[in-house]
């Protein structure tokens, strides 16, 4: 007993000195050989797995990019599907490298939480699902609703600031998961659903009959979403900031999975392209990775708009307009930093 | 050899202590480092801040998101909590005393059907039971607003929103409660005198009905006799559901219906344990002494039974009150879903919020034991 | 005929052989019984023709996609589309020999346990096998490595797993992981010279005893990763497997405290007086003795841990419910939500009657044997 008893003491000492000299999260993915990237647990066009379980979408596939960016290998990637509830806890405890999770960048996240928003991958609003038989028109004739919406989400907060500040009242039917909140509404628990745009678009097309809701055309909240990442570790967050940046620059440069191999290898090509594609400026070093870094990420996953057309846009069966995603110089937001 | 045994028992109890604290140390170092290394601040000061989330279903407190705290969703969150628990509590021992006699009855047919209610359904997860009665059963073949199920005009309305009863108000309620409370301490005083008369002379009154008179008279002169007036509020249907009236959710009368369900199954094998442990020949002796069946089973079956049964009970209405936690499962704003959900996820405090939770059910464990150990003591059989 | 001779007359029906005094007797030896068959009859005539053609006279077996069912009644090609979810959750498709041999070596194995036909010696060693070898094989073959070591290609993470091979490990797993720190709680509970031991005990049983499943699972989820140090690294499912072990084993410990109770003093002051140290008496007297008594006890909680585990799903796992009811949101596969919860609680309760059936003739057999 008495030895069973040091054993313990012994061992509860040794695990107290474990506490493993956190490398940075770049040697720690290279070590690994893959990224850990926390995802939705299932958002058709974001994140969600199809038919062969593989996992689909506009996130998964910024974590494809960065996986493409250190590893060279878009496929060296690994998804943990975490509930909304969990993300942050599983960011901030190192289950994951990154967390692209259409999760809204607001102040308290920013800097209350220790977490990095690394950029916007997609600029959302709240928006409302109605049932066509109500023949309500607009989210001003609402007064007296019920809404469904999803629990821990800042969908919630908005919700109630929107309707007080126009003096409405409303029942809000709170569920756990963007599904339950969908049975909740098909089912006529309440008369809309609030979410995300791009998320009622999915969410609609769910229902068993997608033509008796419509989406009005209210937007209550800006919804900046994007990648996150934990903070104190500037390489780390410089390279998926920088991924997301490379995707859009590439994008306005006309540079697509197609071409580039041609743009890599014209000596013609413009001094911006060159920096990009690693050609000029030894730009992939200040990151720590290879020159060839952006490169790889255009050639196996493409650029932004080609991503976006590909998990959300035309191609998809979300068909959601690029509107204010698109480039700036095409009449949207998204503008990247250059690389000089 | 005995000093060695002593101090071999010291030595184990100093390091086992000495291991715990150095393991909650430990514990709160990594949680200090973390936190620190994560920018985040600890402590309480959260619970003054403005909530600004809505909540469905707050009987107890006036909520309102704009102006409310996250201390008064905390409050909410438990009333909740507390509600559905008695609510399942009261019905899951009406279903359960219902089957678990019925289970030992005569009719074979009856019998029979009491044991397939409880062996079917002690035998499935109740998570599985609450969802399927939400939202298989009630949001979606419970009629819509617009095609309200209603009882004698509005008197009782049912649809997918809430089932509405008309509510009692105006400036009579008062009266009305007061003289209710009156009734319950007559009652209590002539339950008292009619079992000291019956102990004397052998006189056996009424009891039950005469209780229920006075539960029903002195609160009608009350009301008729006092100034104040009651008033009917109807439920009425609105632009998009139906306002007024006392309405229970979907989400409550789904969590209620399958904690009453689940757990009766438990009591209801309580129960007929309990009978069945009382021996035999206690029936046949009263039934001997000329008793009826049913004074039989009042005056001396049950009294013995119960001796049986309720410390196992405590243990049902434990779990029911726990098992309430799965209210996050159909959205009712319980203490878990309200704030250790939806709190927790917009502060990101997991500790405190966490601790605070468990701390609570702990207290009502504690609370449900304790009034059950009086209640079980004041039961126990008093030797003469 | 009087009043009185038709009484006597009906009273002697009872007693007529065969069926029809049966039915007198048991059905309708009185007014009152007469009057809860007529009303349970017809609440059955109400539930039964209904709930049988809904279930299967009706409903759809053949086909392959929704086009085949209408919502009149039950879907069963949803179910038999959908059936490799809600069993293997997304293990891979061409791997799935993997799970299915699991599941065959753990019924072999619990057959050798549990069939009294086999002789105890047999039984025993069986035991220990599933006790301390199968769950390190049935893990090495789920997962593909054991220890670091690969062992099958490809690897299959374990937030792969799911349906009902997951709840199946979660249960399974966390009732043999339990099992010891139970036991050494429930041995704690007792001492009665170590009160420091004795009311760390305590504290610590009654702590997990009076809080809900949920909030453990939750404080696993989101207050673990920040207890712990930085850089410790857990899976979801190990997280969850903490939490249910330290749950469960609050309550096997208060279930073998019960056989502790139960033995009889002598077998104390016997194993006393053979002067064995605490650990000989506990190891070769008191436990075997002691676990034998409560082994219907330790089904019981093993019901109620997998009627628990369906709580995983509320922290984000694909269990067998959740799977299930996942499964309804397949875009093809639309509104069969009742055929879902329909399955996978048949699957629930076949499991836990069928433990609770066996629990019981162990304790009928217990009872006569002593």
């Amino acid at each position: 007993m008495l030895k069973n008893t040091f054993k313990l003491v012994i061992g509860l000492f040794a695990l107290s000195s474990m506490v493993v000299a956190s490398a940075g999260t770049l040697e720690d993915v290279k070590r690994k050989g893959y990224v850990q990237c926390g995802v939705s647990t299932g958002l058709p066009g974001f994140s969600a797995p199809d038919d062969k379980g593989l996992m689909q979408g506009l996130d998964a596939d910024l974590c494809r990019a960065v996986a493409a960016a250190v590893l060279g290998d878009a496929s060296k990637v690994r998804f943990s599907k975490l509930t909304a509830k969990e993300r942050f806890a599983a960011l901030a405890s190192g289950e994951v490298d990154l967390l692209n999770r259409n999760t809204t960048w607001t102040m308290h996240r920013d800097t209350g939480l220790g977490l990095n928003f690394a950029g916007v991958n997609y600029y959302d609003g709240q928006g409302f699902l109605v049932k066509k038989s109500l023949g309500v028109k607009s989210a001003k004739d609402l007064d007296g609703a019920s809404v469904c919406i999803q629990a821990g989400t800042t969908t919630e907060l908005n919700l109630s600031d929107y309707f007080r500040a126009n003096g409405m009242k409303f029942k809000a039917i709170t569920y756990d998961t963007s599904d339950q909140t969908r049975s909740g509404f098909e089912a006529g628990r309440c008369d809309i659903l609030t979410s995300d745009r791009s998320q009622l678009a999915a969410l609609r097309l769910g229902l068993k009959n997608p033509s008796s809701a419509v989406v009005l055309p209210e937007i209550i909240s800006k919804e900046p979403l994007g990648p996150v990442v934990r903070q104190g570790d500037d390489q780390w967050f410089n390279i998926v900031k920088w991924t997301l940046n490379a995707q859009i620059n590439a994008e306005e440069m006309g540079i697509t999975s197609a071409n580039v191999d041609k743009h890599a290898n014209d000596a013609n090509a413009t001094p911006g392209v060159k920096r990009l594609l690693g050609k000029e400026g030894g730009f992939g070093a200040k990151i720590g990775l290879s020159d060839s870094w952006a490169y790889k990420i255009i050639k196996q996953v493409g650029n932004y708009g080609e991503v976006f057309k590909r998990t959300v846009g035309a191609d998809s069966p979300l068909k959601l307009a690029r509107g204010t995603n698109e480039l700036w110089s095409r009449g949207g937001i998204l503008y990247a930093p250059p690389v000089r | 050899m005995f000093s060695s045994l002593k101090f071999r028992q010291y030595a184990i109890q100093i390091f086992l202590l000495l291991a715990l604290v150095i393991f909650f140390l430990f514990i709160a170092n990594n949680a200090e480092e973390n936190m620190a290394a994560r920018n985040m601040t600890a402590g309480f000061g959260f619970l003054e801040e403005k909530a600004g989330f809505p909540i469905l279903f707050s009987p107890f407190i006036e909520y309102n998101a704009a102006i409310n705290s996250y201390f008064d969703t905390f409050l909410i969150g438990f009333g909740n909590t507390v509600l559905v628990s008695i609510l399942g509590i009261i019905t899951a021992t009406i279903v359960g005393l219902i089957f678990g006699v019925a289970r030992l009855s005569q009719n074979w047919l009856v019998a029979k059907i009491a044991s397939v209610y409880v062996e079917v359904f002690r035998n499935i997860p109740l998570l599985l039971q609450i969802t399927f009665w939400y939202f298989a059963i009630m949001i979606p073949l419970l009629p819509s607003p617009r095609q309200s199920f209603t009882l004698g005009g509005d008197w009782f309305v049912m649809n997918n929103r809430g089932f509405y009863v008309p509510e009692v108000t105006g400036d009579g309620l008062s009266t009305l409660l007061y003289a209710l409370l009156f009734a319950f301490v007559l009652i209590y005083f002539f339950v008292k005198w009619a079992k000291k008369k019956q102990a004397e002379s052998g006189t056996v009154l009424p009891k039950f009905w005469l209780s229920l008179l006075i539960l029903i008279i002195v609160p009608t002169i009350a009301v008729v006799f006092s100034s104040g007036n009651l008033e009917l509020v109807f439920p009425e249907k609105g632009r998009f559901a139906w306002r007024g009236g006392w309405v229970v959710i979907p989400e409550l009368a789904a969590l209620w219906l399958a904690l009453t369900i689940y757990t009766g199954t438990f009591i209801a094998e309580n129960i007929r344990g309990g009978i069945l442990a009382v021996s035999k020949g206690q029936t046949e002796a009263a039934l001997a002494l000329g008793l009826s069946r049913s004074q039989t089973l009042r005056l001396v079956v049950i009294p013995q039974a119960l001796r049986v049964i309720i410390p196992p009970q405590t243990s049902q209405y434990l779990n029911l009150t726990k098992n309430s936690s799965l209210a996050a499962a159909v959205g009712y704003p319980d203490l878990v879903s309200v704030f250790a959900g939806t709190a927790l996820n917009q502060v990101g405090r997991a500790i405190e919020i966490i601790s605070m939770t468990m701390l609570v059910y702990l207290t009502l464990s504690l609370t449900i034991s304790i009034c059950m150990n009086i209640y079980n003591s004041r039961m126990k059989l008093r030797e003469r | 005929m009087t009043l009185q001779e038709f009484n006597h007359r009906y009273q002697n029906l009872q007693y007529r052989p065969g069926a029809v005094g049966w039915v007198f007797k048991n059905l309708l030896s009185s007014p009152f019984n007469i009057l809860l068959t007529f009303g349970a009859l017809y609440i059955l005539y109400l539930i039964i023709p209904t709930s049988l053609n809904w279930l299967i006279f009706d409903s759809y077996w053949e086909g392959e996609s929704s086009q085949d069912c209408n919502f009149d009644a039950a879907c069963w090609v949803f179910i038999k589309a959908r059936f490799n979810t809600i069993i293997y959750g997304f293990y891979p498709q061409e791997h799935l020999w993997r799970p299915n041999l699991v599941l065959l070596l753990l019924v072999i194995g619990l057959s050798f346990v549990l069939i009294d036909r086999f002789s105890n010696k047999l039984r025993l060693r069986a035991g220990m096998v599933m006790l301390f070898a199968f769950p390190f094989v049935a893990f090495a073959i789920l997962h593909g490595s054991l220890f670091g070591v690969e062992i099958f290609d490809p690897i299959v993470r374990t937030e792969q797993w799911g349906g009902l091979v997951l709840t199946l490990v979660l249960s399974l797993g966390g009732i043999v992981l339990c099992f010891p720190l139970g036991i050494l709680l429930a041995l704690g509970r007792q001492c009665k010279t170590m009160p420091v031991v004795k009311y760390v005990c305590i504290w610590f049983i009654e702590f997990w005893r009076g809080v809900p499943l949920i909030t453990v699972l939750f404080m696993a989820a989101v207050m673990l990763p920040l207890l712990l140090p930085e850089g410790t690294e857990f899976d979801k499912l190990s997280r969850a497997l903490i939490g249910i072990v330290l749950f469960e084993a609050a309550y096997i410990a208060e279930v073998v405290r019960g056989g502790l109770q139960a033995l009889p003093k002598g077998q104390y002051e016997a194993a006393d007086s053979l002067n064995f140290s605490y650990w000989k008496q506990t190891n070769l007297i008191i436990l075997p003795q002691a676990l034998k008594l409560v082994i219907p006890g330790i089904v019981n909680t093993f019901i109620a841990l997998l009627k628990d585990t369906s709580l995983v799903s509320i922290v984000g796992m694909w269990d067998l419910l959740n799977s299930a009811i996942g499964s309804t949101r397949d875009p093809n596969w639309i509104g069969y939500i009742i055929e879902a919860y329909v399955f996978a609680g048949a699957l629930y309760w076949l499991l836990c009657f069928s433990a609770s059936k066996y629990s019981q003739r162990l304790e009928k057999k217990l009872s006569t044997e002593r």
